[in-house]
């Protein structure tokens, strides 16, 4: 059993604290929030999922880092997690699933075949997920460890951080998607 | 009694005469060749026969032989089975290499549907009378027929690759 007083809550941002006040910015607080609540989609197509079961589980433990329910709905998800070798005839599935995302959305490719086809240099296995969607955060490994894939969370948790709230409507945003042809 | 090798080509070679040749036993199957005019008579013959009793259609898929001459480029091979005495037999059938062609063999099994749409998919041999000739394992859009030895086996798009860290380029300190 573990004592209340162990659990760690997110430091405060930085900003200007007074007697019954405190000032910061809104891209902060808002980053702060998203990036403690991602909700991630499994896209699981081989032995990464397997390792990605295990980031779930009580070991190592996803939702240590406000991801503890799996949206199996895109609708409802923040965080696309692609792990295995994706085929070509599932590109435009795995393609449907990202346009069916709300914004704001992030891409982990977790692994050699999600991030670059890996080993599969054939002429069935789409080459990287980056050939039709764009993709944050990329974790190597074949398959990486469980730490690995948490280690590209908490990459991504920073990049979330970060993140301006006016990012997604910039026009440096508008081109990348379109030049994913994704509207 | 079990059903013998000898017996099977003698039976083979009394009803279709020169249409079939090149027995061979190799391990505990009896391999022949069919001409392809006459193979899906051959499959049906040794599926209805009450000695023979073929009645399994285990496997069909394509080779391509691309050095081989024009008229003999690709092959359709059939595996049966007989369940009945535990007998298999492989059948092969040679077709043009311009123009692959062959009788389906649903009529006979409709458990080939599938198996002829795969070899399609990945030769390109068509199967005259196939109810849905259409890919099936590879996306519909590819345009290769990816396991003729002019296609090339790996993806064009790969950009990560470097042949220098592969051992693939013959002096690896001059392209540095």
């Amino acid at each position: 059993m573990s004592k209340s007083s162990d659990i760690k809550l997110v430091n405060a941002p930085d900003g200007v604290e007074g007697q019954g006040f405190f000032a910061t910015k809104l891209d902060t607080v808002v980053g702060l929030a998203r990036a403690n609540s991602l909700w991630p989609l499994p896209f699981a197509t081989s032995c990464c999922g397997i390792e990605f079961m295990a980031t779930m589980a009580s070991t190592y433990d996803v939702a240590r880092f406000g991801s503890e329910r799996m949206s199996f709905s895109p609708r409802q998800a923040d965080m696309l997690l692609v792990m295995g070798t994706i085929a070509k005839k599932m590109a435009p599935i795995l393609r449907q699933v990202y346009e069916q995302m709300s914004e704001p959305r992030w891409v982990i490719a977790v692994g050699a075949c999600a991030s670059s086809g890996g080993i599969f240099d054939t002429y069935s296995v789409l080459q990287g997920i980056d050939k039709v969607i764009p993709v944050d955060v990329y974790v190597p490994g074949c398959p990486p460890r469980p730490e690995q894939i948490l280690d590209g969370i908490m990459t991504l948790q920073e990049i979330v951080k970060s993140e301006s709230v006016r990012r997604r409507s910039s026009p440096e945003y508008t081109e990348l998607m379109a030049s994913y042809n994704i509207t | 009694m079990a059903l013998e090798s000898a017996v099977i080509e003698d039976k083979l070679t009394g009803a279709f005469g020169d249409n079939v040749s090149g027995f061979v036993q190799m391990k505990d199957i009896l391999s022949f060749e069919a001409e392809a005019a006459q193979a899906n008579a051959v499959l049906r013959y040794l599926k209805e026969d009450p000695l023979l009793r073929f009645n399994f259609l285990t496997d069909v898929c394509g080779v391509h032989y691309p050095d081989n001459d024009k008229e003999r480029q690709f092959a359709v091979v059939y595996h049966m089975h007989n369940w009945m005495d535990n007998v298999r037999i492989r059948i092969k059938a040679f077709l043009d290499g311009d123009k692959p062609e062959i009788d389906t063999a649903t009529n006979l099994f409709l458990g080939a549907n599938w198996q002829e749409r795969e070899t399609y998919d990945f030769y390109g041999i068509i199967f005259k009378g196939h109810p849905q000739l259409k890919r099936i394992l590879n996306m519909d859009e590819m345009e290769s027929f990816p396991m003729r030895k002019e296609f090339p086996l790996e993806d064009g798009g790969r950009t990560d690759k470097d042949d220098r860290f592969f051992g693939r380029s013959t002096d690896n300190a001059l392209n540095f």
